[in-house]
């Protein structure tokens, strides 16, 4: 049902205008003493919210095992193509050897990174994760595309509550099934 | 009649130089008079001036404390700014800023539109600005007391009508609006020139109607022999200041002065939202630079002349003045009071600048005409009864 709305005609006090501007100044005066918002970004860093998409990096686990597997669901859903995994084989004698792959190498082209967030979604791993950086800068545009070794260095360490691979691992020295 | 003579003996400079040069022959001490004229005139100017560019800064300061923002205070000189505590001073409070934004004027190239009129295009800017400067030679800025025991007025030129000539040029700024508006030979340009020319010829007269009262006021003292001088209105609020008894005059001075001067919320010929940048679309570099400091150069004669009328002038408080006894000092005090009313007045502009919104035009229209100029002569009427009986 409709409401009908009663507009009153204005006072003639409040169609000379000035109390409604005295009472704008007062509070445009105070808000002068009030403290400031602005954040003097250089000098202050910003807080940054939980869950914040800042550059993808990669990661290794708690035992500093790459994480990645070289799978490449992340270049596939990259949408803005920004990067590039080349795939490689892990030597046999290597403790991680059943594993099969990790990257060769893994590029990630920042000028062309939109920080989507997709390659985190899509890596079965969560090898690649989005950290807090987010200045990103450099030189040239070649200083712009972080090779493997930059990536994990950005990246660090983020521990795995299940670790799928040590599973794998003891039950095939056990002689178990999966 | 009589008061519309100038009367030259009245020239404070001119009483300065005989005390200085007494034994100078006649043609030296003209020399001298000349000389102290424009030396007089120089410092005017660079008062006017440097209010005009602290205007600029306290109104970037000033919106930014009132939108919660720090307003500039990055900018730095490379060496001013190692000065130990002074520097840091300058920068944070934005100081630096005023020269930056002085020298990025001077440096931007400065075209001429291929579409303009280019004689009236060029004299526009410097026709906004200068009526400013002219105006401010007869603004009192303080008192000091010669000799024989008698007060004179601190300003370059001390006439018997110079209330009416501070108007008479002050209004002639809109001229540089107009010029620039015309010659601009495009459409929002144009239509800012036309604002500002309706909008003077409106507020004008309810400001001229508004001085009048005060003039009768002063006027009806039995010796003042010039009402219409500066000075001696300034003189005349001694005692009560001329806000206190003339309060509906001041409110009407004060808004037809904020329409005259084209602030916020009568920004009529720059009204960026609706024209772009009004009259000064067309303009860039240091031409726009003379166009900006002419506005602010009109707020600080504007509000000296407010000063001058109805806010007492180099006098502290109501019914309180600087004594004769203290000598220099005192009018030393005089000049820093008028300085620190302009100030306080330059605040308010901004102050009123960010807090209201723009009328719109046929408000503007309908406030100066329905409004303000029944306002004021029903004020003036009621005046003139009032001393009649």
């Amino acid at each position: 049902m409709a409401i009908v709305v009663e507009r009153k005609s204005p006072t003639l006090l409040e169609r000379t205008y000035l109390p409604q501007i005295v009472s704008g100044l007062f509070i445009t005066f105070k808000n002068i003493f009030k403290p400031r918002v602005t954040l003097q970004y250089p000098d202050q860093p910003p807080v940054l919210p939980k869950g914040y998409r800042g550059a993808p990096t990669l990661v290794r686990d708690s035992e500093g095992r790459e994480k990645c597997v070289s799978c490449q669901l992340c270049e596939f859903v990259c949408p803005s193509k920004a990067i590039r995994v080349t795939p490689g084989e892990i030597s046999p004698d290597s403790p991680y050897a059943y594993i099969e792959k990790a990257p060769k190498e893994f590029k990630i082209d920042m000028s062309r990174c939109i920080f989507c967030g997709m390659c985190e979604e899509a890596c079965p791993e969560k090898a690649i994760v989005l950290q807090n950086e987010f200045s990103i800068n450099a030189a040239t545009r070649a200083g712009l595309v972080r090779n493997k070794q930059a990536l994990y260095a950005a990246g660090g360490v983020m521990p795995d509550r299940i670790k799928k691979w040590k599973k794998v691992k003891d039950n095939s020295e056990f002689g178990r099934k999966h | 009649m009589d008061a519309f003579i100038l009367n030259f003996s009245n020239f404070a400079i001119l009483a300065d130089a005989a005390e200085v040069a007494p034994a100078c022959p006649t043609a030296c001490e003209f020399a001298l008079n000349i000389l102290l004229k424009v030396v007089f005139s120089l410092v005017c100017v660079v008062v006017v001036m440097s209010f005009a560019g602290l205007s600029v800064v306290a109104e970037r300061k000033v919106c930014a404390y009132i939108q919660g923002r720090y307003g500039p205070n990055r900018t730095a000189i490379p060496i001013v700014v190692a000065i130990p505590i002074l520097g840091n001073f300058l920068k944070k409070n934005g100081l630096m800023q005023l020269v930056a934004d002085g020298l990025k004027f001077l440096l931007k190239e400065d075209p001429l539109p291929a579409h303009v009129n280019k004689f009236w295009y060029m004299i526009a800017p410097v026709m906004a600005l200068s009526p400013v400067l002219i105006a401010a030679c007869v603004i009192p800025f303080g008192v000091y007391w010669t000799d024989g025991g008698v007060m004179a007025p601190l300003a370059v030129a001390n006439f018997d009508v110079s209330l009416l000539f501070a108007l008479a040029i002050g209004a002639l700024g809109v001229y540089g609006a107009i010029m620039a508006g015309w010659s601009s030979n495009s459409k929002f340009p144009y239509m800012g020139g036309m604002r500002a020319s309706a909008q003077v010829i409106s507020y004008e007269l309810a400001m001229g109607l508004s001085v009048l009262s005060v003039v009768l006021m002063v006027g009806t003292n039995a010796n003042v022999d010039s009402p219409l001088s500066m000075f001696e209105i300034g003189k005349a609020q001694s005692g009560l200041w001329f806000c206190i008894t003339q309060p509906v005059a001041a409110l009407i001075f004060l808004i037809a002065l904020f329409a005259e001067t084209n602030r916020l919320p009568f920004d009529m010929a720059e009204s960026e939202t609706d024209l772009v940048s009004g009259f000064h679309t067309e303009y860039g570099s240091f031409k726009f630079g003379l166009f900006f400091v002419g506005e602010y150069g009109h707020m600080v004669v504007g509000s000296s002349l407010f000063i001058t009328l109805f806010l007492g002038a180099w006098n502290p408080f109501p019914g309180f003045v600087w004594p004769e006894s203290w000598g220099w000092i005192s009018s030393a005090l005089s000049l820093l009071t008028f300085l620190v009313k302009i100030a306080a007045m330059l605040f308010f502009f901004i102050w009123v600048r960010w807090t209201l919104p723009r009328f719109r035009y046929d408000q503007v229209m309908r406030i100066g005409w329905k409004a303000m100029v029944p306002l004021a002569l029903l004020n003036f009427v009621a005046y003139l009864v009032f001393v009649s009986i």
